[in-house]
């Protein structure tokens, strides 16, 4: 994918989904953190995409202690 | 292949424990992942316009500037989400609303743990569009997930 310093939120927030799948190169991390440090709707996505991740990890795994 | 995920099924229900909410749900997941992979292996090879009908997909939740259409909201307490039965009620709704061939890949990776060239031999396409499936399926995911249960409408109900 080629990119500009400045993402848009539809870029940053594909960047946000393969870096949950690929590891993603140095440039594409960098970028992305500038955009997400100043992006609310990014952020909040990235959160929610880890939320996603977590609430189907619980599903089948091992019986920890609910909650914390 | 399909006795790789098999084993994994098997491994999943090993670890299902006493929860029920997550015994009923590894159930009812399982069987479905067993349907899907039966499916898969009668029908040809992955839909070649898939990825087309991706990208348009993908451009619904965007604006022609690149700017969401709909911004993610905040999220209210997701953590206790997670302690209710209803909450994973409304996550089964919205991965059997995704399309066939997003739902297949997202349950391999994310419910499997499968890695994405695994994905790709497995429903036959491109590892770079695998990556646009599941962020298309994450994408609807979360959009489904904020209307039906994060806006509080589903849980005070």
């Amino acid at each position: 994918m080629s990119m500009a310093i400045r993402l848009s939120c539809k870029e940053a927030s594909r960047l946000i989904s393969e870096g949950m799948d690929r590891h993603l190169s140095f440039r594409e991390r960098v970028v992305l953190r500038l955009h997400v440090g100043v992006c609310d709707a990014c952020s909040r996505f990235a959160g929610q995409l880890a939320f996603l991740r977590r609430a189907l990890s619980v599903l089948p795994g091992p019986d920890e202690p609910e909650g914390r | 292949m399909q006795e790789a995920l098999l084993a994994a099924i098997q491994g999943a229900e090993r670890f299902a424990g006493q929860s029920s909410v997550r015994t009923w749900l590894v159930g009812i997941l399982k069987h479905k992942i067993i349907d899907r992979i039966r499916k898969a292996s009668r029908e040809p090879s992955a839909d070649p316009t898939a990825s087309k009908a991706g990208a348009e997909e993908i451009d619904a939740f965007f604006g022609s500037d690149g700017h969401f259409a709909e911004p993610p909201g905040e999220w209210q307490s997701p953590e206790q989400a997670l302690q209710e039965r209803r909450f994973f009620e409304a996550l089964e709704r919205c991965l059997q609303a995704l399309p066939k061939n997003s739902a297949k890949a997202f349950t391999l990776r994310e419910l499997m743990g499968l890695e994405t060239d695994e994905i790709c031999k497995e429903l036959g396409i491109s590892a770079s569009n695998c990556w646009v499936i599941l962020y298309r399926a994450r994408l609807s995911l979360r959009a489904c997930l904020e209307r039906s249960w994060f806006s509080g409408g589903a849980r005070r109900g």
